[in-house]
C-alpha cells in the first residue's frame, strides 16, 4: 500500500501544475458564487460555507478525473493489474493520494473564503477535522467512478453525474459543519454532523475498496 | 489453452483458438493485422477476460486463477504500461517495489538504457519505450513470457537485442509465446509456430 | 400457461384479498370475510405476500419466453388502479383539514412504495449479479432501474403538485421528497452509464457497482436531510390515516404494484433479448484443424 500510495504521489508531483490549475479554478469558482449574491457581506458570510464546499466539489472532479489520466495514457493501469498485487492496494493508494490532494486543495481554497467572504475562524483544528472528513468523502466514491469513467469517452459529463448525487449527505454536513464552525456553534450541533461524515466515509471507504477490483478487471 | 473466444464490443476479435504449447518452448503465432494475435494474448496473461472457453497457462486457468497466472507470466504488449511524467527508473522501481525486486538498474542495462535512466519517458521515442517495456518484463522474471510485436519500432541493434533476450529467457527455462510479422526472423530460432486469421488458427507448425 | 408462475399469483391474491377485498367487503356492507384475523396482522399479511409475489414473478426464468403472464398482471393492476382511483376520487369524503388536495396521497403514497421496492430489488439484482454472474440479473436490474426511475420521476411531480396548495410552494425539502430526487438523478446517473457503454460485460459490472453504492446512499440522505431540516408530515401509512381512506389507497398500492412488476417483466425481456444478441457465441468454424504443437 505505502509503495501505491508513493507511486501516485510521485505522480502528483510531477504534474503539480495541475494542482495549481486546479486551485485556480476553485478560487475562481469562489470568486464567481460572490456575484451571485452581490455585494452584501452579512448574506456572503453566511453562504461562505457553502460556496467553499461547492467549489471544492466542482474543483475535484477535476481532480479525479486527472488522476486516471497518467493511468489510461499507455494503458498504466492494466499493467499494474498484471503483476501480482491486489486491486485493492491500487484503489487505496489513489484513494489516500485524492485525499490527501482535496485536503491541501481546502487548506489553501480556506484563505481565499476567508479573504473573500469575511468568514474565518480561530478554531483550525476543528475546521481541518472537516476539512479532512469532508474530502475523504469525496476521495473514496470519487476515485472509483474516476476509474469507470476514465474508460468512458465522455467521462466529463459522466463523473459528475454519478458522483454529484452520491455526495449529498457528505455535502450537506461538511457544509452545515463548516458554517458552524465558522458562524458560531450556540446549540452545540457540530458532534452530529461530525458523525454523519465519519459514518459516510467509513461506509464508502470500505465498499469501494471491495468494489474496486470489478470495476478495473476486465 | 482450447476454444477461447473473446468478443470486442460486437465483434469476435478471437473465434476459436486452440492450442497446447510444452514448457520452456518458444512459439510464434503469425498472421495479418486484427487477426486475433493481441487479443490472444491479452487473454492468455489475464488483460481480459475470455467470453468462452477455457484457457491455462502453467496449469492457471486464466478466467479464475488471474492471481496465479499473473504470478508467473509477463506480457509485453502493445501499449507500453509506462507513465510518460515519471523517469525510465522511477517506472521500473513501480513495478520493482510491487514485486519486491531491486534489479531496475541491472535490467536497465540490459536494455542499454542506462544512460537514459533518469529521463522522464514523454522524452523518449517510440523505441525506447518499447526497450523500456522490455524491461519491465524482464523485472518480472516470468516463466511465461508473451512477447506481442516486439520488433515492433525497434533498430538493427534492437532487432538483435530482442534476439539474444529471447534465448536468454529460453535457456532460463522460461516459454516464450511471440505474436510478429518478422515470420521468417522468429521462424529461425522458434519451436513451432501457429498462425490466426479471423480470430481462428489457419495453420500450424 | 406455466406452471411456476402459480404460486405468485397465489401470493399476489391472498395480499390483494387481505389488503383491499376484505375492507372493500365491508364497505359495501359484507362482514366477516377476514376469518377474524385482526386488522394490523391482516395488513402485514397483505403487503409481504404482494411483496414476495411481485418478487416471485420477477425471478422466474423461462417467463421471458412469454409476455402472457406480464399482461395479465398488467391487466389486473389496471383494475385495481381503475377501482381505487375511481373510489379515492368520487367515493371516499373529503379530508377534514387538506380537503380535496388529500386525494393525490392515493397515487402518492402507493407509488412512494413502489419505487422504493424497485430500487430495493435493482440493489438485490446488482448484488445478484456481481456474485452470480448470471446475465438474467442484469437484465432484471436494467428493467427495475428503469421502472424505478419512472416512479421516482412521477412521485416527485406528485410530491411538487401536493406541496404548492397545502404548503404554499413547489418544492419543499422535505426529506423524503429531497431523497427521492437525489435517488432519481442517482438512477439516472447510472442509466447514462449504461447508455455510453458498448461493452456488455463493463456495462453490467460498473452499472451494478453505481447501484450498490447509489443504494446504500438512499438511508443516508434521508437522514442527513432530516437532521438538516426537520419540519414536516408524519409519514403515512394505512395506520395513521382514518379507516375509511385505507380502501383506494390500498387498492392503489395493489394495482401500482402489479404494473409495476408487469413493466419490470417486459423491459427485463427486452434486455434479455439484447444481450442474447450481444453475448452470442462465436461462430463455429468449418473445420477443426491439425494437431496441437
Amino acid at each position: 500500500m505505502i509503495d501505491a500510495l508513493r507511486k501516485e504521489l510521485l505522480l502528483q508531483w510531477r504534474t503539480r501544475a495541475q494542482f495549481m490549475a486546479v486551485f485556480v479554478f476553485g478560487a475562481s469558482a469562489l470568486l464567481l458564487f460572490s456575484f451571485a449574491v452581490g455585494p452584501n457581506a452579512e448574506m456572503l458570510r453566511q453562504f461562505s460555507a457553502g460556496f467553499l464546499w461547492l467549489g471544492l466539489l466542482l474543483s475535484s472532479t477535476l481532480t479525479l478525473s486527472e488522476s486516471f489520466h497518467a493511468e489510461m495514457e499507455n494503458r498504466a493501469l492494466e499493467g499494474l493489474m498484471l503483476l501480482p498485487v491486489s486491486p485493492r492496494v491500487i484503489y487505496y493508494g489513489k484513494a489516500l493520494a485524492n485525499w490527501l490532494q482535496l485536503v491541501l486543495l481546502g487548506c489553501v481554497l480556506f484563505p481565499v473564503m476567508v479573504v473573500l467572504y469575511d468568514a474565518g475562524t480561530t478554531d483550525l483544528l476543528r475546521l481541518f477535522a472537516v476539512i479532512l472528513l469532508g474530502t475523504a468523502a469525496l476521495s473514496a466514491p470519487g476515485t472509483l467512478y474516476a476509474a469507470m469513467t476514465a474508460q468512458v469517452k465522455s467521462k466529463q459529463t459522466l463523473l459528475p453525474l454519478l458522483l454529484f448525487p452520491l455526495i449529498v449527505p457528505a455535502l450537506l454536513a461538511s457544509v452545515k459543519a463548516t458554517s458552524l464552525i465558522v458562524l458560531g456553534d450556540p446549540m452545540q450541533q457540530l458532534r452530529p454532523w461530525i458523525t454523519l461524515l465519519a459514518a459516510f466515509d467509513a461506509i464508502y471507504w470500505s465498499v469501494c475498496g471491495l468494489l474496486f477490483g470489478r470495476v478495473v478487471e476486465e | 489453452m482450447e476454444k477461447l473466444a473473446r468478443r470486442y464490443g460486437r465483434r469476435w476479435a478471437l473465434a476459436d483458438v486452440t492450442f497446447q504449447l510444452a514448457a520452456g518452448r518458444v512459439l510464434m503465432v503469425a498472421g495479418r493485422n486484427g487477426s486475433g494475435k493481441s487479443t490472444l494474448f491479452r487473454v492468455l496473461s489475464t488483460a481480459i477476460r475470455p467470453d468462452h472457453g477455457v484457457g491455462k497457462v502453467g496449469g492457471y486457468d486464466v478466467a479464475h486463477e488471474r492471481e496465479d497466472v499473473r504470478r508467473i507470466s509477463a506480457l509485453l504488449a502493445h501499449q507500453s504500461y509506462l507513465y510518460e511524467s515519471l523517469t525510465a527508473k522511477e517506472n521500473l522501481n513501480v513495478v520493482a517495489r510491487f514485486l519486491g525486486s531491486d534489479d531496475e538498474r541491472e535490467v536497465l542495462d540490459r536494455v542499454g538504457l542506462l544512460q537514459r535512466a533518469d529521463d522522464p519517458v514523454s522524452t523518449f521515442s517510440a523505441g525506447m519505450r518499447k526497450r523500456l517495456s522490455f524491461a519491465r518484463v524482464l523485472l518480472q522474471k516470468p516463466e511465461i513470457v508473451f512477447l506481442d510485436e516486439p520488433y515492433g519500432q525497434l533498430d538493427p541493434d534492437g532487432f538483435r537485442l530482442v534476439d539474444a533476450v529471447v534465448q536468454e529467457l529460453k535457456s532460463r527455462g522460461a516459454t516464450v509465446l511471440i505474436a510478429t510479422h518478422q515470420v521468417e526472423r522468429v521462424r529461425g530460432y522458434a519451436d513451432g509456430s501457429i498462425t490466426l486469421e479471423g480470430g481462428r488458427v489457419v495453420a500450424r507448425d | 400457461m406455466n406452471k411456476r408462475v402459480v404460486p405468485g399469483i397465489v401470493l399476489l391474491a391472498v395480499g390483494a384479498y387481505f389488503g383491499f377485498v376484505v375492507t372493500l367487503a365491508a364497505f359495501s356492507g359484507v362482514n366477516g370475510l377476514g376469518f377474524g384475523i385482526p386488522t394490523g396482522i391482516q395488513a402485514a399479511i397483505a403487503a409481504l405476500c404482494a411483496v414476495f409475489g411481485a418478487i416471485w414473478f420477477l425471478t422466474i426464468d423461462d417467463v421471458g419466453d412469454s409476455t402472457k403472464p406480464a399482461a395479465w398482471l398488467a391487466g389486473a393492476g389496471i383494475v385495481c388502479f381503475s377501482i381505487g382511483s375511481y373510489i379515492g376520487l368520487f367515493v371516499a369524503p373529503p379530508e377534514e383539514y387538506m380537503g380535496e388536495v388529500q386525494r393525490i396521497m392515493y397515487v402518492h403514497v402507493p407509488s412512494a412504495w413502489c419505487a422504493l421496492l424497485a430500487m430495493t430489488i435493482a440493489f438485490a439484482c446488482a448484488i445478484l449479479f456481481l456474485f452470480r454472474n448470471d446475465w438474467k440479473w442484469d437484465a432484471r436490474m436494467e428493467g427495475s432501474i428503469e421502472v424505478g426511475v419512472v416512479l421516482a420521476f412521477l412521485l416527485c411531480c406528485q410530491g411538487a403538485i401536493w406541496a404548492k396548495p397545502t404548503w404554499g410552494v413547489w418544492w419543499d425539502w422535505d426529506p423524503r421528497l429531497t431523497t427521492t430526487a437525489v435517488l432519481l438523478f442517482a438512477f439516472l446517473g447510472i442509466l447514462a452509464l449504461r447508455r455510453f457503454v458498448d461493452d456488455p460485460v463493463k456495462r453490467g459490472i460498473w452499472s451494478a457497482v453505481a447501484t450498490i453504492i447509489a443504494y446504500i446512499d438512499v438511508p443516508i440522505v434521508y437522514f442527513s436531510v432530516r437532521w438538516w431540516n426537520s419540519l414536516h408530515q408524519q409519514q403515512s401509512s394505512p395506520g395513521t390515516v382514518s379507516k375509511q381512506f385505507w380502501l383506494p389507497l390500498r387498492a392503489n398500492a395493489f394495482g401500482i404494484l402489479f404494473l409495476m412488476t408487469a413493466f419490470i417483466m417486459l423491459r427485463a425481456r427486452i434486455s434479455a433479448l439484447r444481450l442474447k444478441t450481444e453475448l452470442a457465441p462465436p461462430p463455429l468454424a468449418e473445420a477443426q484443424l491439425g494437431e496441437a504443437v
